[in-house]
């Protein structure tokens, strides 16, 4: 029988370090449907999952896909769904219904080029708010951006262990450069990796609420099967968990839904800071465009250039202590995307015209080099 | 009755699941059969019934039910019919007979309606039923049988809408309609469901259509799981 | 075969009176009609007075005749009909015996 957990070291790609780390989080279901650059992350579930006893299917669409999840994690076993963006566009319907039910499920958005079919082959970070703002409705994800192969393995783990804890769909926002990118990997041994579990009713059925939440704002999940006789549904509902069509009812449960993440975003979010205690220039950049921005700034630094690099780990929720933390002393901040400017209005909503906000964007497919990232950042801070 | 699920979609029958004294879970519209999917394969014990609608799992939802029926997934549906949408005011949908009136149809249906049964049983259903809301023992006798089946089972129940479709199109009451079927209705087991006529005003043809065995998604997941475990 | 005296007469039980009650949850009801139009033995009629909605639930005219079939509460939209066994009744007849 195979490892569920592969420990060691390994040269791979992201997509199938994402499939890895899944594995490793404890997740033994997985439905989707084939889409590039996203494909390998199912080509390696459909081979790894049977193996290990878990279970793969191929379903007929993104929207099948998306809410044969909500249905497996509702049966009680961590699931997932890796696809790009045109499939995130068919499996926001199930989005909305699985922050409704407050299911815990993760999915891999390992982005290409849009808008529609755009460049299925080609990097991009353009479905930023597409996470964030996929659905209707009000509401709250988590969502979180790889920058390596190791973060593709790392930062999967943590979407299922946030996505756990807070009965929240979670994102791992990869972009094609980290998806299909080869490097190295260190897979720990399983008993040092951390692993959240969904709370559990400690109540007799009798007693159990299924939508009352505990303090924390996250109500208890119980199981399909454990006898608990539990409702769920994705209209608006009261504790009991059924369709009460009232003010009341909403007022309820639409805030606390956002407030269960909003309140709790010290815990969820995530920042990187290199060189930013005394930095001028202020560069915000994350995913495979971080790591160009990364040997920029350590370029300039070698040429007496006061700049540090901002890198978002989760960018829903924002990290927006950690960013006016980083842009203390700066007299410039400069966002470099893969988009033509999509994280730049939350960088912006942070920095309050404090100090001007640039955005660099870049629609073509690639990401900068590193000179090209220095030559506009010149540009336009002179 | 800890391992029935039910699942239910949008619509008038979409309120069925929350109606059982068991788990239960309102998909949004036309799911509920990929969500039952999800249910069944994650944990085989469960025992998933999907109660909805003929435009929750005809029309927004008919790619789900071919599929699932295609591959065999261990699952009842019972697909109310009542030949419009209801919930949202009496429009036409899949079901809806040729030149029938209905609010999204006003001078008469022009479609070709989905023959239900046909649907199913060419999908590869291993149990086809059709009853009408009349037949409510008969109904509760193919239910039981079916769900003592294994595979994906199929029993369509042609149902008045008195307030909408059956208004709209003059066939009077409730009761006039179930007393319309009793008039019409003929049971003919084992007809070939290409054949089971379905006609408001002249015949409808019930009974259990397809009866059959074959290996089902989560039985044949489960043994390739098993062998390869075991390499 | 049995033989004569191996056989034992059926000598058919005493008739009981009530075997069955039908409870109506007159609230729930709407008078949709189909109780009373399909009891294959006429048990149920609509009655004449109305409940709170304004309907006119059934009512059972002729108990008696009832077979417990269920028919009505398996037809009933509203679950507001239930059919059940007076089983208190026939167990204390049994024990008279």
């Amino acid at each position: 029988m195979q490892k569920a957990v592969l420990t060691g070291e390994r040269f791979t790609q992201g997509d199938i370090a994402a499939a890895e780390g899944a594995l490793a989080a404890g997740c033994r279901f997985f439905a989707g449907y084939p889409i590039t650059p996203a494909t390998e992350i199912a080509e390696r579930m459909a081979y790894r999952l049977p193996r290990i006893g878990g279970r793969y299917i191929q379903m007929e669409d993104e929207i099948a896909s998306c809410t044969a999840v909500v249905g497996a994690s509702y049966a009680g076993v961590k699931s997932m769904t890796a696809t790009s963006g045109p499939g995130v566009s068919l499996m926001n319907e199930t989005i909305g219904l699985a922050v409704m039910t407050e299911t815990p499920m993760v999915l891999v958005n390992v982005m290409r080029g849009g808008p529609s079919t755009g460049q299925p082959t080609e990097a991009s970070q353009s479905d930023i708010m597409q996470a964030k703002w996929g659905s209707h409705g009000d509401y709250e994800i988590i969502a979180l951006i790889p920058s390596s192969v190791q973060e593709m393995f790392d930062l999967t783990i943590q979407a299922f262990n946030l996505s756990e804890r807070f009965r929240v769909p979670a994102f791992v926002l990869a972009d094609e450069i980290i998806g299909h990118m080869r490097e190295r990997l260190v897979i720990p041994p399983e008993d040092e990796i951390e692993i959240v579990n969904r709370k559990k009713p400690t109540v007799p059925p009798e007693e159990y609420l299924p939508f009352k939440a505990e303090e924390d704002l996250v109500p208890p999940m119980a199981t399909f099967g454990e006898g608990y006789h539990f409702y769920a549904t994705g209209l608006t509902h009261d504790e009991r968990g059924y369709p009460v069509m009232d003010e009341e009812a909403q007022l309820a449960l639409v805030p606390r839904l956002c407030d269960k993440i909003r309140k709790n975003a010290d815990k969820i979010t995530r920042a990187e800071n290199t060189e930013t205690e005394d930095a001028e220039i202020l560069l915000v950049a994350y995913g495979g465009e971080a790591r160009t921005a990364l040997r920029a700034v350590k370029d300039a630094r070698a040429n007496g250039i006061k700049i540090g690099l901002f890198r978002p780990i989760s960018v829903w929720p924002f990290p927006k202590e950690q960013l006016k933390e980083a842009a203390a002393n700066a007299q410039h901040v400069v966002v470099a995307e893969l988009n033509y400017g999509q994280l730049v209005g939350e960088v912006e909503r942070v920095i309050r015209n404090e100090v001007p906000v640039h955005l660099i964007p870049r629609v073509c497919g690639t990401p900068h080099t590193p000179d090209e990232l220095m030559k506009e950042i010149r540009r336009r801070i002179n | 009755m800890d391992r029935l699920v039910v699942i239910s979609g949008i619509g008038c029958t979409g309120r069925a699941s929350g109606y059982f004294a068991a788990d239960s879970y309102h998909t949004t519209h036309g799911r509920a059969i990929a969500f039952a999917s999800g249910v069944k394969v994650a944990n085989p014990d469960l025992k998933p019934v999907v109660i909805s609608g003929d435009g929750d799992l005809f029309a927004i939802g008919g790619n789900h039910f071919i599929h699932a029926a295609r591959r065999n997934v261990d699952m009842l549906v019972l697909c109310v019919n009542n030949f419009n949408y209801g919930m949202t005011g009496g429009q036409m949908g899949p079901t809806t007979p040729d030149s029938a009136i209905t609010v999204t149809s006003p001078d008469g249906n022009i479609e070709h309606p989905f023959n239900l049964v046909s649907v199913a049983a060419a999908s590869g259903a291993v149990f086809v039923a059709r009853w009408t809301a009349l037949h409510a023992r008969r109904l509760t006798k193919s239910i039981e049988k079916a769900l003592q089946k294994k595979g994906f089972k199929f029993i369509e129940v042609i149902s008045p809408c008195p307030t909408l479709y059956d208004r709209y199109n003059r066939y009077g009451s409730g009761l006039d309609v179930m007393k319309k079927y009793r008039e019409i209705s003929v049971i003919r087991n084992f007809t070939d469901p290409m054949k089971a006529e379905i006609d408001y005003r002249t015949r409808i043809v019930c009974g259990e259509f397809v009866d059959t065995e074959k290996p089902e998604f989560t039985d044949l997941l489960a043994q390739q799981s098993d062998r390869l475990q075991k390499r | 075969m049995l033989t004569r005296q191996e056989r034992t007469p059926i000598i058919p039980e005493e008739e009981q009176a009530t075997k069955y009650q039908i409870i109506v949850n007159e609230d729930w009801c709407k008078g949709c009609g189909f109780c009373y139009s399909f009891c294959p033995r006429e048990v149920l009629e609509k009655s004449t007075r109305f409940n709170s909605k304004g309907y006119y639930p059934p009512e059972a005219v002729n108990i008696d005749r009832c077979v417990g079939c269920g028919l009505c509460e398996a037809l009933c939209p509203d679950f507001a009909i239930h059919v059940e066994e007076k089983k208190a009744k026939i167990k204390a007849k049994k024990g008279d015996k």
